[in-house]
């Protein structure tokens, strides 16, 4: 049944890439809202299987559920900034992303949950973890568009894309507030990853890839945040580093793919 | 009952020519007064833009009212004179009038295709004769139609989407860089024209603050004044060019005023928050090689008349669309205006009162049973008779009201009474304001006497006609 209605989810999505791909170059609003409907009937159709994975079935918490609330999240936001700011462009970069981390929980192999004395931390650790990759996420779409937006008023081209991309200084502001929200998450979601370890293993670091990469993603994410605060490294700059730092937030989740079982034991 | 147009416009007369014809706001009732006292002027409603003075009329007869209207013009203005006049304007009936009022309400023909003015003008003009009680049941449905008409081309074509003069395309492209216009300071380099045709554009966009730099002091603080700006020595422009979110350069200086360095400059000075720089100057004031310094946008009078030419492309591609919109609905409103004629209406009216009879009657008849004929006549004849007698009132009605100047009124009543189907299906996009004017039948169909005082947006009540 999850997985039937899983599937549904994963194509309605799809519609709406296609869509909203399509709609990146051809002068139809239309595009735009159908795309929109299909990735509001996917969300919820998706909200309620989230809903059963993670309050019924198997007890644990497991990478699959972890990426599908990923996924989740940021649908969750990109229908937020479309409603609020009509930026239906956005769907073409962010849902992309959203399908393949929803659809790599199907790729993935199936991993047995690992049950833990302090189940409660553990579900803060990857709620939060996952909260502050989505906010880098949005900060890197934000940048992708931006250097397209910034080529294109470069190189005077002047297309549909062109009219259809936010802004300069949108995408900035926008690729500034997703790091400011996902930063701080980010690190909650380190430090109670910790203090689980700690309860669970005896240690706080156990120095795996996953554990290296968040922390080399974090420092990262801190030398951009603080550079762009004290030295101006916003703009083109700003773009560049949250494409950069995007990759470490994968190499992490790579790094919990390797480990093989779950992202409980830290 | 005839539709005519009779008018000039900018593609027919100068401007000297046009002037003259235009009535003063203050002077509007008494200039439709003395059109509409005209012999067989129906109804009258005068549009005047700074392109196009035109006067739009219900008439009796075509030939008569185009000489009427051609009178009204050359009494508008002591020194015009008829052969002065006469080649200037054309006269339009009918179709060609109609389609000729919603091409000029949906910006199709106007001196820049696409502009967003005219449709309010239209309304102006039209919500001044219903003050002065010039227009009637057709005008009131025609220009009605004509406003719904260019709507609908607004929403379903992007004819009035992109910029197409150079200033307004500076600013277009400005918005691609700074989403919010009003929190930006604007640097005017110079005087040229251009520049400061863009700088009132920005200024209208709300821009933040403006800075200006001339090489003649006298003239820095004459523009200081005009746009409410802060003047600042041309020496020390450069040094100050950081505190500008655009730069407009326009100069007549015949070397590059600004180069890379100096843009560098200002880029880190503001923390490399991107910076737009507009050189409209020929020969160019601000170097090329600008264009290579990150989070710089230099746009030359070239680039920006390549993104101009794209936008008009763009509507010419559009008008076309707009076009065949503009045909389709003067086919709806034509059937419409053929459905007020009387005569087919009597037709109807008799076809549907036969046909009811006949079903009536072969229902009675099959009840009955075997009639004699004496009896069957007796029947038939008491049916015919009661529909005769009832139709009689309507029909007569009709026909005089075909010779009538209101009768229309009565034959749009007809057809709703009888059900004889309304030819004139309202478009689904006409907003509410018109819907409920659909619902505001009044028994005569006639504006009411009463002046109301007009509704602040779009058409008052009083346009209720049908």
């Amino acid at each position: 049944m999850t997985v039937a209605f899983l599937q549904l989810t994963l194509g309605l999505y799809f519609v709406g890439i296609l869509l909203s791909l399509i709609y990146l170059l051809r002068r139809s609003e239309v595009l735009a809202r159908v795309a929109l409907a299909a990735t509001c009937v996917g969300f919820a159709i998706h909200s309620v299987v989230l809903a059963v994975q993670v309050f019924s079935g198997e007890v644990g918490v497991t990478f699959h559920k972890a990426l599908s609330f990923f996924s989740w999240s940021l649908i969750l936001v990109f229908l937020l900034v479309v409603i609020l700011q009509r930026l239906y462009v956005l769907g073409a970069f962010i849902l992309p992303i959203a399908f393949l981390s929803l659809i790599s929980t199907a790729v993935l192999p199936a991993e047995t949950p690992v049950l833990q004395p302090m189940l409660r931390a553990v579900w803060v650790h990857v709620t939060l973890s996952m909260l502050g990759a989505v906010g880098f996420a949005v900060a890197f779409v934000a940048g992708v568009m931006y250097l397209m937006q910034e080529r294109l008023l470069k190189s005077k081209q002047f297309n549909v894309l062109f009219f259809k991309l936010p802004p300069l200084d949108f995408l900035d502001t926008l690729n500034q507030r997703s790091m400011l929200l996902g930063f701080p998450l980010l690190t909650l979601g380190i430090l109670t990853g910790a203090i689980s370890a700690q309860v669970t293993l005896g240690s706080y670091v156990s120095w795996n890839p996953e554990q290296l990469w968040a922390l080399v993603t974090w420092v990262f994410y801190f030398v951009v945040l603080m550079g762009r605060v004290t030295v101006g490294w916003r703009a083109k700059k700003a773009a560049y580093l949250t494409i950069v730092g995007f990759a470490g937030v994968l190499l992490t989740f790579l790094g919990v793919v390797l480990k093989g079982n779950g992202i409980s034991v830290s | 009952m005839n539709i005519i147009l009779v008018g000039l416009s900018h593609k027919t007369a100068p401007v000297e020519l046009r002037e003259l014809l235009v009535v003063p706001d203050s002077r509007m009732g008494e200039a439709l007064n003395r059109l509409m006292d005209h012999e067989g002027i129906r109804e009258g409603m005068l549009l005047q833009t700074c392109n196009r003075v035109e006067v739009y009329a219900v008439v009796d007869h075509v030939e008569q009212g185009f000489s009427a209207i051609q009178e009204f013009f050359v009494d508008t203005h002591l020194s015009v004179s008829a052969e002065q006049l006469m080649p200037r304007l054309y006269c339009h009936a009918e179709d060609r009038a109609i389609t000729h009022l919603f091409r000029v309400a949906s910006s199709l023909d106007s001196l820049v295709v696409g502009e967003p003015q005219i449709l309010r003008q239209v309304k102006d003009s039209f919500q001044e004769a219903l003050t002065h009680n010039a227009t009637g049941v057709i005008l009131n449905k025609l220009i009605k139609k004509a406003i719904s008409v260019a709507k609908r081309v607004r929403t379903e074509t992007r004819i009035a989407e992109n910029a197409v003069s150079v200033s307004y395309a500076a600013v277009e492209l400005a918005k691609k860089v700074f989403s919010n216009l009003p929190s930006r300071t604007v640097m005017l380099v110079g005087a040229g024209e251009m520049a400061k045709l863009a700088a009132r554009h920005l200024v209208n966009h709300g821009v933040h603050e403006v800075l200006l730099t001339t090489r003649d002091p006298v003239r820095a603080a004459d523009m200081a004044a005009r746009f409410n700006g802060t003047s600042i020595p041309f020496e020390d422009f450069r040094a100050n060019m950081h505190r500008a979110d655009i730069v407009l350069c326009s100069t007549g200086a015949s070397h590059y005023l600004i180069g890379p360095e100096d843009v560098e400059r200002a880029v880190r000075a503001r923390w490399n928050q991107p910076i737009f720089l507009i050189d409209v100057s020929v020969p160019r004031n601000i170097d090329p090689d600008v264009r290579q310094v990150d989070n710089a946008f230099l746009f030359d009078i070239d680039d920006l008349e390549s993104h101009i030419e794209q936008n008009r492309e763009e509507r010419r591609l559009e008008a076309t669309r707009a076009e065949s919109i503009v045909k389709d609905e003067v086919e709806v409103i034509l059937k419409w205006i053929q459905s007020l004629k009387a005569t087919p209406t009597i037709i109807a009216l008799r076809k549907r009162a036969d046909a009811l009879k006949e079903t009536e009657l072969q229902k009675a008849l099959s009840r009955l049973g075997t009639l004699t004929p004496e009896q069957q006549e007796v029947v038939e004849g008491l049916a015919s008779g009661i529909v005769n007698k009832l139709l009689h009132g309507p029909l007569v009605a009709l026909k005089s009201a075909a010779q009538s100047s209101n009768g229309f009124v009565y034959i749009e009543a007809a057809r709703l009474f009888y059900d004889l189907g309304q030819s004139f299906p309202e478009q689904q996009s006409v907003n509410v304001e018109n819907v409920r004017d659909e619902t505001d039948v009044t028994v005569e169909g006639l504006p009411p006497a009463s002046k109301e005082e007009p509704e602040q947006d779009g058409i008052s009540r009083q346009a209720s006609g049908l």
